[in-house]
């Protein structure tokens, strides 16, 4: 690495490959879980890649890559005012149901 | 295709080892060298490739092949009955009895060069496979069932990179052209057959390469139009390798692969 490159300012061909995260889903699953990241030049490359790194030990039957840079996320910094006003209202639990055996996945 | 007079490697002729093989241990040999080859050399790439996603892709690639020399190994040593297992014939045969073509021998080279071979020799193993699926040989449909899926992905991946670095900037198109002509010479030598023994492929055992050529023709030409690349002109054609005739690469291959092997014989894990 020269002087000029640094984390923010990446050399050429780290531009060009840019951040996939990477979302996994199980054979038994429901959901696709985020697995990992890693870098690819193209939405193809990154979901051939993903293939590879992330579903070696067949943790997997499909697999979703997302752009990082199309993630947007919630703020550390806004934890408290973001959660903490649910924690205490136990009238939005569905605890007073009771809940049918026939149904699943709720 | 017609050869250029003069111009083609003659062939060569088997050692005295070879021709002792029974025709199907033969078979599944030259089947097992192949994949054995370019296992090894797709493992020269782990540690130095040009990203770390790609350093786990060729080892993938690596380690499928090598999965796929195991068995056709393990089958030739059985079918042989001379008490030779997979890593006898491994690592303890002389050059002059590997029956892989000269193809997958070669030298790395370049990324570019790496993909080239691996789309000319992935294209030819997805069509080698598919039709071995329908052996009449148990054991060798078994492993090409298998076989046939995990080489599709390493014609999927060679396919993505070509088409990549063809349709891609000057320096990585010219780098991709000199990577096909490089390994363009040794394509012939997957579908001449050599050493096939012809009763095989009449009992439906043995697939003949050579029916495979125009499907592969078919498919490499399409993935090179889609990478904006040039199909080498036929020129030199490369023979010798069915027969246990090598390059010079192969000889530091072997060295590398069997050293450690040879050197402390019957050590485990």
């Amino acid at each position: 690495m020269n002087a000029a490159q640094s984390p923010t300012n990446p050399p050429a061909a780290r531009r060009d490959w840019p951040l996939w995260e990477v979302f996994v889903r199980a054979r038994r699953g429901l959901s696709h879980g985020h697995v990992g990241s890693l870098h690819a030049p193209d939405a193809e490359m990154a979901l051939r890649n993903a293939r590879d790194l992330y579903t070696r030990r067949g943790e997997g039957v499909s697999i979703w890559v997302v752009a990082a840079a199309q993630i947007t996320a919630s703020s550390p910094d806004e934890k408290d005012a973001f959660f903490d006003p649910a924690a205490d209202k136990v009238y939005r639990h569905p605890t007073f149901y009771e809940v049918p055996d026939e149904v699943l996945h709720l | 295709m017609t050869a250029v007079p003069g111009r083609s490697a003659p062939p060569g002729r088997d050692s005295a080892a070879t021709a002792a093989l029974p025709p199907l241990a033969r078979y599944a040999l030259s089947l097992g060298d192949d994949a054995l080859v370019l296992a090894q050399r797709c493992g020269e790439w782990v540690a130095c490739a040009p990203e770390l996603e790609e350093d786990v892709a060729l080892a993938n690639v690596g380690l499928d092949l090598l999965g796929q020399a195991r068995s056709l190994l393990t089958y030739a040593g059985e079918v042989e009955h001379a008490d030779r297992d997979e890593d006898a014939l491994a690592y303890r045969r002389d050059e002059r009895e590997y029956l892989n073509a000269q193809l997958l021998e070669l030298a790395n080279g370049d990324f570019a060069v790496t993909i080239a071979r691996l789309l000319v020799f992935s294209t030819y193993q997805h069509l080698l496979y598919a039709r071995l699926a329908g052996s009449a040989d148990p054991t060798l449909a078994g492993v090409a069932g298998k076989a046939v899926k995990e080489v599709a992905y390493h014609c999927d991946h060679a396919g993505a990179w070509a088409v990549r670095l063809g349709d891609g900037t000057e320096e990585s198109h010219a780098r991709m052209q000199a990577g096909l002509e490089t390994v363009w010479p040794y394509v012939d030598e997957l579908f001449t057959g050599d050493g096939v023994d012809p009763a095989l492929v009449a009992s439906g055992v043995a697939v003949d390469p050579a029916g495979l050529r125009a499907d592969w023709d078919t498919a490499v030409t399409a993935v090179l139009d889609r990478a904006t690349l040039r199909r080498p002109e036929p020129g030199s054609s490369a023979r010798g390798g069915r027969r246990g005739v090598h390059t010079d690469a192969m000889g530091p291959l072997l060295a590398e692969m069997q050293h450690l092997h040879r050197s402390h014989p019957g050590a485990t894990w």
